[in-house]
């Protein structure tokens, strides 16, 4: 696959802001440390060849932004996508979330993205950051001097089970094009599924009594892009409020799962973002799962304009009785 | 904070019996928001609203709790009492402590404690429930007939008697339906033309009625009191205003092969026809799929033989776009397919024919000119045999018929086998029945002078075979009551097979939003205390479209149905009900997943300049409900992933705090 | 009668066309069910937000039971299947999380079935009660 460097999205998007196609840039900067790359905007090619970065860290799905950043400002703004990101994106033009003529999408192919916390559980402490060097990643630390890495190895459970290297919304496109991948992503799934009920439980419990809600994975939902969330609404009943105990957690992560339910593309940023590392993809993925099992296959985002499983009905939809018993049903 | 008063209702004994109806105003009043709690004998009796009313007075009352019997029973009642005492009748809730408690269960001190959590529950609702307001609709005073049978003619007849316009829409070229074909009427005997085609004439010279003939309706939007119906009036390639009906161009049509629908496909007319003589209008029609010089461009017969300049090949469809407040449905039935009846031999032989088709052969207007001939050669059959319950009653053979009863076959038969008997004496006559049902005025008595008086031989028991052979037909059957098998030699078979709502019902009633049963018969809004009304605000049920029936019923639906129109059109504005969604604009997204679940059609989008918190301007797609189309079911809340749809009366809130005070 | 015995708490949600209608004719033709079911009259069973049926598990119910018309009978024509599809996934991930999945059911009662209506109820508290109490969805801060 042809790997896509900083240099080539750079002349791309200053290019871009030169003719006038686009006012501004989304893109990623530098954090703390090189691993921290956080999304910013770009306004002149000046900001751009100083600051912009893309490295085995820019991983952030940029969709989610779209929503305010379109808003703002006349023009375009020119945004960078990788496959996994258009899925996400098509999902939030489908719920009129902002207007598709004031983006300029440039896909670009995508062989994963690192995730500092596996790059840290290999090479420990002390990782002040890291570079790619082909099917490599050279890890610098602190105490031990440079590591090697596959990169490969560095990959997050998202990116290893990728669901997709086909972008499926872009005006141009940066690249290699491949197909949607058969991935195993739902292998997780069905081994939870096999547990017993007290497993399931055991396992459940004690994921989600690390949470420390702290909203994180809300906020970088693509899905959860509500004016207003329900748990910031004293009117819904369920806001937000001070944890006790293990339980509240569990409620915040059903609701919110079912929310997005027929929405959620898998992007995976849920768990990306967890202070915890709780694998709250897995949640998400098994509504994706049953719908699959139980309503035929659908991918969010696919297709813009598609109409969600849960907003649809066909007269024959398996029973709740059926479901639970996980029964394959209309497949 | 809400001043709430709680009203426990003994309802005699039937909820004192098992309720500690003392211990549950005691226990009530003792909960917050509570300043006042009783209890009563019959609190649904003018006494006991009386008490209410005095309570809302002196403890300045701003919400209410009863405990007494379903809301589905009264809940309208103490409504109003809340109203005439001064506040808001959607600040009433009430605890269902007879169906739900003090009926089902037998120890005083659980359904006590059942009592009191219900009653809990009501309060923790009523605390949260706001003032609601019904809004209002214009209605728009004129109605349309689907259906132009006995059952729309009767409907329009009576809503334009009572000074509105109606329209009827029939998508035959005449109005007149099925009772147009049929002979004579039981129990009466009289001729259903005779007493049919007079108020045909009485639609047709009615200023309030319209008649749409060859038409159909395409599209409904709409809700009740402002319905927009499409009715597609189909080309029939004459001009209706022009033609005078004289006829003539269907005596020089030369395609006269065409099966004649009126007559059962049993002799031919031309491709220009009227349908029947006394036709209602009475202007002839192209048949498009046997016209040559619509389907050649070679004839043009009939437009030089009519001296009136009617015939217009180049007609088109016209759609007509008209308002209506109120719509009736009288879509009718017709007999089911025999096809999957082959022990019947239906489909071998021309002498097995059914009920309808015999109508049509003892018609003096049919194509034998009512001489009994059968059809296969024309020859007066000996020996006819009738077969009851052909497709009803099919517990079994549900894919093959139908399970319900299609009520009126017992009837005809009878009627039939009476005639037959009275005009040729020497026709031997046999009907098979499993039983024979004849509830209705003078019904018995009419089929037992077919027994009795006409010597028919009525034999329990279910035909198993008839076969073709040579001129005869060989009937297999058995007597239940003799215990033996039977094998009769009929000239002539007649089916009485059963009915079955219109194909077209099924389309309509998707456009309607109307409901329906399995069978495809409308679904009346109740089966007892509201029999003519749809479940669809504004839709009414007249004739066969909701169930089997015979003329009179038919006719006494017919008019119901009118009066209940009637009713609605004479109104100048509807109240709605205030229980409807609302959206929150503040915090919906315009994602469109509430329009998505709407059945109704009652959410619409509209791009909104908000102020933002940073001072700065932004326009958002926020969702807006129609609260004269939402009919409040809710499915728009759970959908709405922000919790910015909510249900007025029903809102999540309250609901949450009826979960809490029970699992309290 | 034991003074201890277990009783189940169990929500029902019950639409108001069909399913609180039956609730009724339950009660006019005197068919007994346990008095630990508590009805919650709901416009359509589509009105039931998940949030609520998880909040009576917060709260302490053990058992929780959505009844509404038969599917294709629906008073607001679709509502039902919306709700069906609803809770096979939200069943389905209660039992995913290994939330016992004998505590939630979702029955269809049309207006003429009193007996079912009665039955259901029965069955349902019996299983619920041999569960046991609802441990494992519960918010414990709300208990006394």
């Amino acid at each position: 696959m042809q790997t896509i460097t900083r240099d080539m999205l750079c002349d791309k998007a200053k290019s871009l802001l030169a003719d006038g196609s686009v006012s501004r840039v989304l893109g990623w900067k530098r954090g703390e440390f090189s691993y921290d790359v956080t999304p910013a905007v770009f306004y002149s090619a000046e900001e751009i060849d100083k600051d912009f970065v893309y490295d085995a860290f820019c991983g952030a799905n940029f969709s989610k932004y779209l929503v305010k950043e379109t808003k703002k400002g006349d023009g375009k703004i020119l945004v960078f996508m990788k496959p996994c990101d258009t899925y996400s994106f098509n999902q939030l033009l489908t719920e009129h979330r902002f207007d598709r003529e004031k983006v300029y999408v440039i896909g670009i192919s995508c062989d994963g993205m690192s995730d500092i916390r596996i790059i840290k559980d290999i090479a420990g402490d002390g990782v002040t950051g890291a570079e790619r060097d082909g099917d490599n990643l050279i890890v610098h630390t602190l105490y031990d001097g440079d590591k090697i890495v596959p990169y490969a190895d560095t990959l997050p459970e998202r990116c290893v089970n990728c669901k997709s290297k086909k972008c499926a919304a872009f005006d141009e496109f940066i690249g290699e094009e491949c197909e949607v991948t058969s991935s195993k992503r739902f292998e997780e799934v069905e081994k939870i599924e096999a547990m017993s009920e007290d497993e399931r439980f055991a396992f459940w419990r004690g994921e989600l009594s690390r949470c420390i809600r702290c909203n994180a994975c809300r906020n970088v939902c693509p899905a959860c892009t509500c004016e207003k969330c329900v748990f910031d609404n004293p009117a819904s009943g369920v806001q937000n409020k001070a944890i006790s105990d293990s339980f509240e957690e569990k409620m915040f992560h059903i609701i919110r799962a079912f929310h997005v339910a027929g929405r959620c593309t898998d992007c995976g940023e849920c768990s990306r973002v967890c202070p915890e590392r709780i694998p709250l993809h897995l949640l998400n993925r098994k509504f994706i799962y049953d719908i699959d099992r139980f309503y035929g296959d659908y991918a969010a985002g696919a297709e813009e304009g598609s109409r969600a499983p849960l907003v649809d009905y066909t007269q024959g939809d398996i029973e709740p009785s059926q479901a639970v018993e996980g029964g394959t049903f209309n497949a | 904070m809400q001043r709430i008063g709680v009203f426990v209702c003994w309802c005699g004994s039937n909820i004192a019996a098992t309720v500690d109806v003392q211990a549950v105003s005691d226990a009530l009043g003792k909960e917050p928001g509570v300043v006042f709690s009783t209890n009563y004998q019959y609190m649904c009796s003018q006494a006991g609203q009386d008490i209410i009313k005095e309570a809302v007075k002196e403890h300045n009352l701003t919400g209410i709790v009863v405990c007494s019997c379903s809301p589905r029973m009264h809940e309208a009642t103490f409504r109003k009492t809340a109203a005439s005492a001064g506040i808001n009748p959607y600040m009433v809730e009430i605890a269902n402590i007879r169906e739900q408690c003090s009926w089902v269960h037998k120890d005083k001190a659980t359904g006590t404690e059942k009592a009191i959590i219900l009653g809990k529950a009501a309060i923790a609702k009523v605390q949260l429930n706001a003032p609601l307001t019904p809004g209002e609709s214009p209605v728009t005073k004129r109605a349309l007939v689907i259906g132009g049978g006995i059952a729309g003619i009767q409907t329009a007849l009576d809503i334009a008697d009572a000074g509105f316009e109606v329209d009827i829409v029939e998508k035959k070229p005449t109005i007149g339906g099925k009772m147009a074909q049929i002979d004579k009427t039981f129990p009466t005997l009289d001729c259903a033309a005779c007493i049919l085609t007079p108020k045909m004439v009485d639609v047709a010279q009615n200023d309030k009625i319209r008649i749409f003939s060859y038409s159909e309706v395409e599209a409904v939007s709409g809700f009740v009191g402002s319905f927009e119906a499409k009715i597609r009036r189909k080309a029939r390639y004459v001009k209706e205003d022009i033609c005078t009906g004289c006829g003539a161009c269907t005596e020089k049509c030369p395609m006269k092969k065409v099966p004649n629908e009126f007559n059962l496909g049993m002799d031919n007319r031309t491709a220009i026809y009227i349908p029947f003589a006394q036709a209602v209008p009475k202007v002839a029609t192209i048949d498009p799929n046997y016209c040559l010089m619509l389907k050649n461009g070679k004839c043009g017969l009939c437009s030089r033989v009519c001296t009136a300049g009617a015939i217009d090949y180049k007609q088109q469809d016209e759609i007509i776009e008209e308002k209506y407040g109120a719509i009736v449905a009288a879509t009718g039935y017709n007999p089911i397919s025999l096809d999957k009846f082959d022990e019947f031999a239906y489909n071998q032989s021309p002498d097995v024919i059914t009920s309808l088709e015999f109508e049509r052969l003892t018609n003096a207007a049919g194509p034998t000119a009512g001489i009994m001939l059968r059809p296969s050669d024309h020859e007066h059959p000996h020996t006819i045999v009738f077969v009851q319950c052909v497709g009803s009653r099919c517990d079994k053979c549900a894919e093959k018929g139908k399970e319900y009863c299609s009520k009126i076959c017992c009837m005809y038969t009878a009627k039939h086998a009476m005639l037959t008997r009275d005009k040729y004496p020497d026709t031997e006559v046999y009907v098979f029945y499993i039983d024979v049902r004849t509830p209705g005025k003078s019904f018995d008595e009419f089929y037992r002078r077919a027994v009795e008086e006409y010597g028919v031989h009525y034999i329990k028991g279910m035909v198993g075979k008839i076969v073709p052979e040579g001129k005869k037909l060989k009937v297999q059957a058995s007597d239940l009551f003799a215990n033996k098998q039977l094998h009769i030699d009929a000239d002539l078979v007649v089916l009485a097979a059963a009915i079955e709502p219109d194909k077209s019902a099924r389309s309509i009633a998707t456009m309607l939003t109307a409901s329906m049963d399995t069978n495809d018969f409308f679904t009346e809004a109740h089966p007892k205390l509201r029999p003519v009304e749809s479940p669809t605000a504004g839709v009414f049920l007249s004739g066969c479209c909701q169930g089997p029936k015979d003329i009179p019923e038919t006719v006494a639906q017919a008019s119901a149905a009118a009066s209940k129109v009637i009713g609605l059109l004479s109104k100048d504005k509807l109240t709605g009900n205030p229980c409807v969604a609302h959206s929150d604009e503040m915090m919906c997204n315009g994602c469109s997943s509430c329009a998505n679940v709407c059945a109704y059609g009652a959410i619409t989008y509209v791009d909104k300049e908000f102020r933002m918190p940073d001072r700065t301007t932004a326009v958002r797609r926020v969702a807006q409900v129609n609260e004269a189309v939402c009919q409040g079911c809710g499915a728009c809340t759970v959908a709405c992933p922000s919790g910015a749809m909510d249900l007025k009366g029903f809102a999540n809130k309250q609901i949450m705090a009826e979960v809490d005070a029970i699992c309290r | 009668m034991p003074v201890n015995e277990y009783k189940p708490k169990i929500v029902a949600f019950c639409c108001n066309w069909c399913s609180y209608a039956g609730a009724d004719l339950a009660g006019n033709n005197r068919l007994n069910y346990p008095a630990e079911v508590k009805i919650i009259r709901v416009p359509c069973s589509c009105r039931v937000n998940p949030m609520f049926i998880l909040r009576a598990f917060q709260r302490g119910a053990d058992g929780v039971i959505l009844c509404g018309c038969h599917p294709g009978d629906c008073h607001y024509i679709s509502g039902n299947y919306y709700t069906r599809r609803r809770m096979a996934l939200l069943f389905s991930m209660l039992n995913y999380l290994g939330i016992e999945k004998e505590r939630t059911r979702v029955e269809w009662v049309s207006a003429a079935e009193g007996a079912k209506f009665a039955e259901t109820m029965n069955s349902f508290v019996a299983q619920v009660a041999a569960l046991g109490e609802n441990k494992r969805l519960e918010d414990l801060r709300c208990k006394q």
